[in-house]
């Protein structure tokens, strides 16, 4: 009793210092090459810090030496994972300072591909966020369907991940005939997969347990650091772009903008899921009704933007891509600025770590989906 | 007390959804057979089909008599985003007319640096290049990846008009 009672007043008067910890560069959580200087204090983390660019490979400027249908491809580059909708973000701008008509076929086509995009990215998302949290199974099960949706990218394509299928005017080849089988298969697939996610992850005490009441972002803190996508969502921030500004083909169908009020961990969690199902009906409502005609709108061989600034944003898997082109009336713009949104969910980890421990961060990072070539381009 | 109950009900439930979780594990080891979909990739090399779309490779289809497509316009350089495609010209002698024409001499690919975005296959006015399906092209060094597309003493077809 003497003895503890000793050790507890030499505890108290130690004094304790604030220590710094690198996490990252390389480190398996950061998915990608991110460093994060933590401030500890034990276990508890006082401050974070991300350090970004060390991939950085000046998208940007090369744009700046490409032409409009060049750059469309330099885009797949940025968010890997968004790929498609990442081109289209390019297209749409460079169609709406041209004035260009898309084809009825190329817009509802852009909005199928986009949504099998985000499933596919959630798919990887979720299956990643399993294997942070130590449960491996869920990754193996998340590249499973997500190989589906690569293999109907690749027929209809030509590549998995960058598929650099969008051209200003529509799409570049037709749809494959396979296309609309592949597809069907896939949502009758998928319908009966997801619940095994619940089971697997969603519902597990463990799982639960890591993630609710973890890292809360206050609705707040979500609209002052620019949050957007299911991150702010889950805060209770309305900000989806095909709904607050429909493009493509998001004004004809029929879909829930997945709003939560907790702001946690397992609300960030959550809205993606639900969103999984959302996206699955938007290509269900669209695969029986593509419509017949052309696929790319005739455009001239060098296209030349008209003097002038122009925006497009788009909703990626993980929020608001906005695109910035300041044309000087050339073929190729005079500066090119694209809004990532990963670079804004990225910097709200300051806000949301502070006060969790070490080990929660990783399960913090993991929800707020972060895809470090889209923060650094 | 409650603490007690609490913490049993704790343990009960984590083996409950413990359960639940291992029925998934567990449906699909007993039916490994229908569900299974991993590929043994070297091993199925000679059975393994790639989609006719898929982009593997630029390539230049030659026929029997050793002859493409390609006049050497140069569309597919200028569309090219990142220099990969190098167009070297030549001027040869009309055999009829005895006037100088330009020709292909060789066209130059790197595919070290290639994207495989599939624009100058777009540019082609001629349709003398595609892209081929092939992806296995593991080298040392990247000098390795510099190809020659024009086979040596190849011609341009005939019926291709410039
Ligand atoms: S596929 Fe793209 S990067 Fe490759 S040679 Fe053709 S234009 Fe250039
Ligand atoms: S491959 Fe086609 S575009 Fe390129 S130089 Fe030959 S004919 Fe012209």
């Amino acid at each position: 009793m003497e003895l503890v009672k000793q050790q507890r007043d030499t505890a108290s008067d130690l004094k304790t210092q604030e220590y710094f910890v690198n996490m990252g560069p390389q480190h398996p959580s950061t998915h990608g090459v991110l460093r994060l200087v933590l401030g500890l204090d034990g276990e508890i983390i006082t401050k974070v810090e991300p350090h970004i660019g060390y991939i950085h490979r000046s998208i940007e400027k090369m744009c700046e030496h490409d032409n409009y249908r060049q750059i469309v491809h330099l885009t797949d580059r940025m968010d890997y994972l968004s790929a498609h909708i990442n081109n289209e973000a390019v297209c749409l701008a460079v169609e709406n300072a041209l004035e260009i008509e898309v084809p009825e076929r190329a817009r509802v086509i852009r909005t199928i591909f986009a949504e099998l995009t985000r499933l596919a990215s959630h798919q990887l998302w979720w299956g990643v966020m399993g294997m942070d949290l130590g449960a491996l199974t869920a990754f193996l099960y998340g590249f499973r369907d997500r190989e589906m949706i690569n293999d109907i990218f690749e027929e209809t394509c030509g590549a998995r991940l960058t598929m650099n299928y969008n051209v200003p005017g529509g799409v570049m080849f037709d749809l494959h005939p396979n296309f609309h089988k592949r597809v069907k298969e896939f949502i009758a697939h998928f319908k009966t997969k997801l619940p095994e996610y619940d089971d697997l992850l969603s519902n597990n005490v463990i799982f639960r347990q890591r993630t609710e009441g973890v890292g809360i972002l206050s609705k707040e803190d979500a609209i002052s650091y620019g949050v957007t996508g299911p991150t702010a969502r889950a805060s209770g921030v309305s900000c989806d772009v095909r709904k607050l500004h429909p493009y493509s083909a998001y004004d004809r169908v029929d879909f829930k903008e997945i709003l939560m009020e907790e702001g946690d961990s397992f609300a960030r969690y959550k809205a993606r899921v639900l969103e999984m199902w959302e996206s699955l009906s938007i290509v269900e409502q669209l695969i029986d009704n593509i419509p017949e005609g052309d696929f790319q709108a005739p455009t001239k061989a060098v296209i030349k933007l008209p003097k002038g600034e122009y925006y497009q944003r788009v909703e990626t898997a993980r929020g608001e891509l906005g695109v910035y082109i300041v044309s000087d009336g050339g073929k190729s713009p005079y500066r090119l600025k694209f809004r990532s949104p990963g670079f804004s969910n990225l910097f709200v980890l300051e806000k949301l770590a502070v006060g969790s421990k070490i080990a929660d961060l990783v399960a913090i990072m993991s929800t707020i989906d972060i895809v470090v070539p889209d923060i650094d381009r | 007390m409650n603490a007690i109950v609490r913490y049993f009900a704790g343990i009960f439930k984590g083996l409950k959804t413990l359960a639940t979780g291992m029925k998934v594990t567990g449906y699909y080891f007993s039916h490994a057979r229908k569900e299974i979909i991993t590929q043994q990739y070297p091993e199925n090399r000679d059975t393994l089909q790639m989609f006719e779309r898929f982009r593997g490779i630029v390539t230049m289809p030659h026929d029997e008599n050793n002859e493409h497509r390609c006049t050497g316009c140069s569309a597919c350089e200028v569309a090219c985003p990142n220099g990969s495609i190098e167009i070297l010209w030549q001027r040869l002698e009309d055999p009829e007319t005895g006037k100088k024409k330009k020709t292909i001499d060789k066209f130059v690919y790197h595919y070290s640096m290639c994207t495989l975005c599939n624009l100058c296959i777009l540019a082609c006015p001629t349709d003398a290049i595609k892209m081929d399906q092939t992806f296995e092209y593991a080298v040392y060094d990247r000098k390795e990846l510099t190809f020659i597309l024009n086979k040596p003493g190849s011609k341009v077809r005939a019926d291709v008009k410039e």
